[in-house]
């Protein structure tokens, strides 16, 4: 049994470089970029306390940020989606509030629960992240279909990595 | 101002997002002026590190590759060089064709399938043929220096005598007096070393001198490396050196090689053996 604290770190590295040295190579066009490094920051702990969450956010992002020549873009955006998590968390939350043992998983809470989650976190993310890359209103149509396209395959990416490493989770549960 | 504090204490969650934020936006903004230094990018030493790592890897899987594209490159290079040229020049009137220099040699790019070194008559196969324009007698180098001739060919294939054979005879030359004599393995000689006979003792050389192959042979260019004179003896009654040469190529490691294909031996090789012919006739 690794501690919750160890189990983050060695996400935090795997899924950094997941993103640096792998998906950062998949090139699908413009419009469809994938960012599953967030996974990271919506697999926090519940009962992480809020600031933390923003100071990790920031690091992590700063981290990105080496690998893809991007100073602070990425860590702007993830600080972002570090807010926009409480305030979801908050939205989403059960009436009688989240078990102490329960993770922010698709296992533990629910395919329905956890595609919101996802999907509005991956959202804000994208969307501060490409208007931050864009820097202007010019293109302001075509950024936000980037937007969704890259939302959506993020996503998608998400959800497989779900499949991919909790499935033993859901099996444990029942 | 202690309302003021009060409210940044109550509300430094948000606070701390807008500090994170004007940290961000700081960054983005001296990205954006070209004349200051990046203080994050992907030259530091963290993500450079892991990059370099990864392409380390990568170069290994594809050396294959590099190495072909390499040798294609040699081969090119080497068929414009001045050196596989013959010069061309048209004495009778002076005139200049805008051929000034007609190609004599020509470099195929091959592999080394099997060797050996270890026999009294060692034979290379390599990966091309025929169909790749190798024919016999054609000579084969590497980078290094000499490495054989082309015995047998077939379609696809070709089998070679290496230099390492003890009835190969290369005519070569000392390159720092140009006095030259056949060279040959002989069967005290290891994989890295042959013997270099009929040098006249008049020639001026020493140890480590550089020996190249002769104009004499039709087969080999002129001035391919062969090696370096690693100690050289006058057996007594003899009025010859017999030199011994450390061989350039390591035989061990061979593996690219270039197949040299001469377009005037052909002609050559008739008038030798006409004239020769003409001689017995007389006699």
């Amino acid at each position: 049994m690794i501690s919750e604290i160890g189990r983050n770190i060695v996400r935090f590295l795997v899924l950094l470089l997941l993103q640096a040295l792998i998906v950062k190579n998949i090139h699908l066009g413009r419009y469809f970029i994938f960012f599953p490094y967030i996974l990271f920051i919506m697999l926090l702990p519940f009962n992480t306390n809020k600031p933390l969450v923003l100071l990790i956010s920031f690091v992590f992002g700063l981290c990105v940020d080496l690998f893809y020549d991007t100073q602070g873009m990425h860590a702007s955006a993830c600080v972002f989606m570090a807010l926009m998590r409480g305030f979801v968390l908050k939205l989403l939350s059960p009436r009688e509030g989240y078990e102490e043992n329960h993770k922010p998983t698709m296992s533990y809470m629910g395919a329905a629960w956890f595609i919101s989650y996802a999907l509005i976190l991956i959202f804000a993310h994208h969307l501060v992240l490409f208007y931050l890359e864009a820097f202007s209103f010019r293109e302001f149509f075509r950024t936000f279909l980037r937007v969704l396209c890259s939302s959506v395959a993020t996503f998608g990416f998400v959800y497989m990595l779900q499949f991919l490493f909790y499935r033993s989770n859901s099996e444990r549960l029942t | 101002m202690r309302a003021l504090l009060n409210f940044a204490i109550k509300n430094y969650y948000y606070l701390l997002f807008f500090v994170l934020q004007a940290a961000c936006v700081l960054l983005m903004v001296k990205n954006r002026s070209l004349q200051s230094t990046h203080i994050i990018n992907s030259a530091n030493a963290m993500s450079a590190k892991t990059y370099e790592m990864v392409a380390n890897t990568k170069e290994y899987l594809s050396l294959r590759d590099e190495n072909q594209r390499l040798s294609d490159e040699n081969t090119r290079l080497k068929n414009i060089m001045k050196s596989s040229a013959y010069e061309f020049i048209n004495l009778k009137d002076f005139v200049r064709n805008d051929t000034l220099y007609k190609q004599k040699y020509t470099y195929i790019a091959a592999k080394i399938i099997n060797n050996s070194t270890n026999l009294r008559s060692n034979y290379l196969t390599l990966n091309v043929g025929r169909a790749q324009g190798i024919a016999h007698d054609m000579s084969i180098i590497n980078t290094e220096g000499i490495v054989g001739i082309v015995k047998d060919v077939s379609e696809n294939y070709c089998s070679a005598l290496s230099v390492l054979h003890k009835d190969v005879k290369i005519n070569c030359k000392l390159k720092r007096d140009g006095s030259y004599g056949p060279l040959n393995w002989e069967k005290d000689d290891d994989y890295s070393s042959a013997t270099l006979t009929d040098i006249p003792i008049h020639a001026k050389f020493k140890v480590g001198d550089t020996v190249v192959t002769s104009a004499l042979s039709s087969i080999f260019p002129e001035g391919i490396m062969v090696g370096t004179v690693s100690h050289f003896e006058r057996k007594s009654g003899d009025a010859f050196f017999t030199v011994k040469i450390n061989l350039a190529t390591n035989f061990r490691k061979v593996n690219h090689v270039y197949v040299v294909k001469n377009f005037f031996k052909a002609e050559q090789d008739s008038l030798e053996v006409n004239s020769q012919k003409h001689d017995k006739d007389d006699k």
